[in-house]
């Protein structure tokens, strides 16, 4: 059973790493989660970023925050990528599998997945 | 909306918009009936607005002026021959006793029924986007109950956050098992 005892042993563990998470300058990335990305699958997209971020190692330098309705709806899932001294991407119509590569290509390797950005998908 | 989990995850924003400290959310199963509760403690809505939410053509989001919140989730419940009602009390008309308490009744029986779907997904999703406010989350069914506090959590996590990685793998293993114990096995001695 998931026992208190043992969230007791991971606030152990933990109390060290928050100190490091404040101060961080990295990367966000935003979900947008009202009505209509939640309708469209922003859920899964969303889970996917925060499993597939700590589980490539970024979590110290990603952050995978929620917004509520970015404004095209048409579009949702909508994720926003904002980087330190870089242009804002927009990228439209995610799915948890496209998400993983964000992670893999954008996040981690550095280069932007223009395929699934709104500049690409809305032309 | 294809699971009533995704209307939940949806109206509960709502109650973390109105800057409740605690929302509740509870489901309770019985004879073929589900109950949903989302009752909160932020800042309440008065008479003309709560009879405006459930048209779709009322909104606070200011990027585009339809909200299909509660519109949907009244749809969900009425298509099941169910219903939804609102109560709300303003910060303004009581100081110490406001928020709002949405109260939506489905036959799960009926055709039209919308399965509830991965509620605990929701949950988490709740959580890891409003750390700083507590949930309570109380699933009711015929033999057994599954139950979250967060305040619970947060005594044990001090400063640690509540969206930490692994505490919301915690926080999912743990309504995961309280899920799948059958209720012979819930044994008060605890013992696995």
């Amino acid at each position: 059973m998931k026992s208190l005892a043992e969230l007791q042993a991971i606030k152990n563990r933990m109390k060290d790493k928050v100190v490091l998470r404040d101060g961080m300058e990295g990367a966000r990335v935003v979900v947008g989660m009202a009505t209509c990305g939640i309708a469209a699958g922003a859920r899964p997209v969303l889970n996917a970023f925060v499993e597939g971020v700590n589980k490539a190692g970024l979590e110290g330098t990603v952050s995978v925050t929620q917004t509520g309705c970015i404004g095209i709806c048409q579009y949702e899932p909508v994720v926003e990528v904002f980087e330190p001294g870089k242009e804002k991407v927009t990228y439209v119509k995610m799915n948890p599998e496209k998400a993983q590569e964000v992670i893999e290509k954008h996040l981690k390797g550095g280069n932007v997945v223009s395929e699934y950005t709104i500049g690409t998908v809305a032309v | 909306m294809k699971e009533l989990s995704l209307n939940i995850l949806d109206v509960a924003e709502n109650s973390v918009k109105a800057g409740a400290s605690l929302t509740q959310i509870l489901l309770t199963e019985r004879d073929d009936v589900l109950t949903l509760e989302i009752v909160d403690d932020g800042c309440g809505m008065d008479e003309d607005i709560v009879r405006s939410v459930t048209d779709p053509f009322y909104t606070t989001r200011t990027t585009r002026k339809v909200g299909m919140g509660i519109p949907l989730l009244k749809l969900a419940c009425e298509q099941t021959d169910g219903s939804l009602t609102i109560e709300s009390v303003t910060q303004e008309a009581n100081p110490v006793e406001h928020g709002t308490h949405v109260t939506a009744t489905f036959h799960t029986d009926h055709i039209d029924f919308t399965p509830l779907g991965d509620v605990s997904s929701s949950i988490l999703t709740l959580i890891q986007g409003h750390p700083d406010t507590d949930f309570l989350f109380r699933h009711q069914m015929e033999d057994r109950v599954v139950e979250l506090d967060t305040r619970e959590l947060r005594e044990v996590l001090e400063d640690v956050p509540l969206n930490s990685y692994d505490v919301m793998e915690w926080i999912r293993g743990n309504l995961q098992e309280q899920y799948e114990m059958l209720p012979e096995d819930s044994n008060p001695s605890g013992e696995d």
